[in-house]
């Protein structure tokens, strides 16, 4: 045991500047991907709400697709496959395209089920009240929604997390890659590898324990709807 | 042009569906009893008991798969225990999906009405026969979406085995990539073939999320 | 000869083969409450919701203050207004439903003032202003302050009579305010419906609660099988009622 942690005091002083800047990469692809799946996902949820057939059908088409296919093949698709194509993007790039798509598709439904959660009785007390459904949707729906939404949508930012790692396959410098790399040269994959999974833990861990807070939160607030 | 490339690309994908199967199906099945097991335990005294078993949960739920596979087949190996590729592949998504499904277990069984075991044991029961012939059966019906769920989930996981060589879809399409260069073709079969897999598995969940909410 | 405050015109209400109102005509004078009593399924509560178009007529009209409600005049005939141009009409009917449908994100105060705020376009202080006095006639002043989860379901419903009366209508319509309320909650809200009635609002009511109807209201429609199968004066109707189905369910319930 011994042993095995004085490796990691060897090895700290060479390991630990490339791992930390793995590890900013990593936050920031995990930023990024969520940002781009909560825009997508909501064009997403109003485009299954249009009135024109062809909006419809593509949204819940694309929606259908992100969900049943591994982010891992739309991210090799988005880096490898554009390249014939004429479209040849940075690692980094790619990865957060690819996971924003994928993920944007699961934002989506979260957003639907979670306006379609709030108690149809809302909006009628609402339109009797003289509101136009815009007025409803945004004083009355929108805010309890939000309140629905917040719960799942962070559990989606710590799954981004976790899936951050996939891009090392498409050689996304970020933490897996880099401590895929430091295995390969030094012949220390345990130690590498559950450096990097502690890593991971510290980084996810607080965010599902904010997680499981704000959903007893919500919980109890919306107890009289 | 088209229709012969892809049957001869096809092929090999094909291949490597079987072994996506295969993998999924096995490590489900780990990953259930593994679950369950974990959820029954759960209903014990034993606070040191709940300890361990919350720690195996959060472990494995807080790091990626990628990273758990990569210990067991790369780190495993260094310490002198070697395990090949789809072994590897079945144990760490059996271990990563117990983790998972051991709170959707837990919460099937705790959402059965305690009145309902009083009852049994009213009647004479013994916890075991409780458990056996009123609790799980009415359990089995409450997780089977969320278990269906993650079946899905399961299915699309696979594809990352290919990192430590599992001959699976991604991998044999990779190899493909290299060897023939159709590279945008091969990308979008293999996408086409998982949405194959998945989206039948997708219909069932829903139709059965349905009939559940009728029920209620 | 001034005209009534609101007019029902020949409803009829299908939902798919289902017919639910086969022509059904009503008038109800400023100041006046009419009551709505019948068996479950007679239509009673969509014809009270075909009036502020909560239900959407299958033919027949609605006039308010003479003027049409619910629909515009296009061509020589009419068509439905848009869910916009009837947010205005609906403005002046104040309406409290049998499950309140308070807004749980809101206390009772905001509940009361957002609508003034957003649909009349009064000041915050204005507003808040007129909530407070709504809800001081509801007796309700002292849990302002409270989320709906917090109180019970008769000082929900108190709550939700404010909100509605915030909107200083012209008609109240109420549809069985009560029947979701434990019996020993139903008290405090008839005696606050009661109040109003006696102030001299316009009101139409539907109810399980018949003794209630007939000390409220100064006409009683008995419907069934959506239509109305006899309509009077209270002490009439409700003592002395002519039609053996108007006997029969009067039987029924009052024996409880």
């Amino acid at each position: 045991m011994i042993e095995f942690l004085s490796v990691y005091a060897e090895n700290w002083a060479s390991w630990w500047p490339q791992i930390a800047k793995a590890t900013g990469n990593t936050i920031l692809l995990t930023v990024f991907s969520f940002a781009l799946a909560v825009v997508i996902g909501v064009l997403l949820a109003l485009g299954k709400l249009s009135r024109i057939g062809l909006i419809r059908g593509f949204c819940t088409a694309y929606i259908e697709i992100a969900r049943g296919v591994p982010a891992l093949a739309i991210l090799f698709l988005i880096y490898f496959g554009l390249v014939p194509l004429g479209i040849v993007l940075d690692a980094f790039v790619a990865g957060f395209i690819g996971l924003g798509m994928s993920a944007g598709g699961y934002i989506a439904e979260v957003f639907r089920a979670g306006i379609q959660a709030v108690h149809k009785g809302q909006r009628e007390a609402a339109l009797a009240t003289g509101m136009t459904p815009a007025m409803s949707f945004r004083y009355i729906i929108l805010p309890q929604a939000v309140r629905i939404i917040l719960p799942p949508l962070l559990n989606m930012l710590i799954i981004l997390l976790k899936d951050t790692s996939i891009c090392s396959l498409i050689s996304t410098p970020e933490l897996m890659l880099r401590a895929k790399d430091l295995a390969m040269m030094s012949f220390l994959p345990m130690h590498l590898f559950l450096l990097a999974g502690l890593i991971y833990f510290l980084l996810a861990w607080p965010l599902s324990l904010v997680t499981r807070r704000v959903e007893a939160h919500m919980r109890r607030s919306l107890r009289g709807a | 042009m088209g229709f012969e490339k892809i049957l001869n690309l096809g092929g090999p994908l094909l291949l490597g569906a079987v072994t996506t199967v295969e993998i999924t199906l096995v490590s489900l099945l780990l990953a259930i009893v593994i679950g369950l097991g974990l959820a029954l335990l759960k209903l014990s005294r034993f606070k040191l008991l709940h300890w361990v078993i919350d720690i195996y949960v959060e472990v494995f739920r807080g790091t990626p798969v990628l990273a758990q596979l990569f210990i067991i087949y790369f780190g495993l190996a260094y310490m002198g225990f070697k395990v090949s590729a789809f072994p590897a592949a079945i144990i760490g998504l059996g271990l990563n999906g117990g983790a998972v499904l051991t709170e959707v277990f837990r919460a099937g069984l705790g959402a059965i009405h305690h009145g309902q075991r009083e009852a049994a044991l009213a009647v004479g029961m013994t916890p075991w026969s409780s458990l056996r012939y009123i609790i799980l059966p009415q359990t089995w019906r409450i997780t089977l979406p969320p278990l269906g769920n993650y079946a899905i989930a399961l299915l699309k996981d696979t594809a990352v085995v290919s990192a430590i060589a599992a001959p699976e879809i991604m991998f044999y399409a990779r190899n493909l990539v290299t060897s023939t260069f159709e590279t945008t073709l091969i990308y979008v079969l293999a996408a086409a073939l998982y949405f194959c897999l998945s989206f039948p598995l997708a219909r069932l969940v829903e139709r059965f999320e349905k009939r559940q909410s009728a029920w209620q | 000869m001034s005209q009534p405050l609101l007019q029902v015109e020949d409803l009829y209400k299908s939902f798919g083969s289902l017919e639910v109102l086969t022509g059904v005509s009503t008038t109800l004078e400023r100041g006046h409450k009419t009551a709505v009593i019948g068996p479950s399924g007679c239509g009673k509560s969509t014809m009270l919701r075909c009036i502020n178009y909560m239900e959407t007529p299958s033919s027949g009209h609605i006039y308010l203050d003479g003027e049409l409600f619910g629909e515009k005049r296009v061509n020589g005939t009419t068509a439905r207004m848009t869910e916009k141009e009837l947010a205005q009409q609906r403005a002046h009917i104040g309406m409290v439903f049998q499950g309140f449908y308070l807004w749980p994100h809101l206390n009772a105060r905001d509940n009361v003032a957002i609508a003034p705020m957003k649909v009349r376009g009064m000041s915050d202080a204005e507003a808040y202003e007129l909530a407070d006095a709504m809800l001081a006639k509801v007796h309700m002043s002292h849990k302002a302050e409270e989320f709906p989860e917090r109180l019970s379901g008769g000082q929900q419903q108190r709550v939700a009579i404010a909100r509605a009366l915030a909107q200083e209508p012209k008609l109240m319509l109420f549809d069985e305010p009560t029947s979701a309320l434990d019996p020993e909650l139903v008290g405090e809200v008839l005696k606050v419906i009661h109040e109003l009635a006696e102030e001299g609002r316009s009101m139409v009511l539907v109810t399980h609660e018949i003794r209630f109807a007939r000390d409220v209201a100064d006409w009683v429609i008995f419907m069934g099988d959506g239509g109305i199968i006899e309509e009077g004066a209270p002490e009439e109707l409700i003592a002395k009622p002519q039609h053996d189905r108007t006997r029969a369910f009067l039987r029924q319930i009052l024996e409880h």
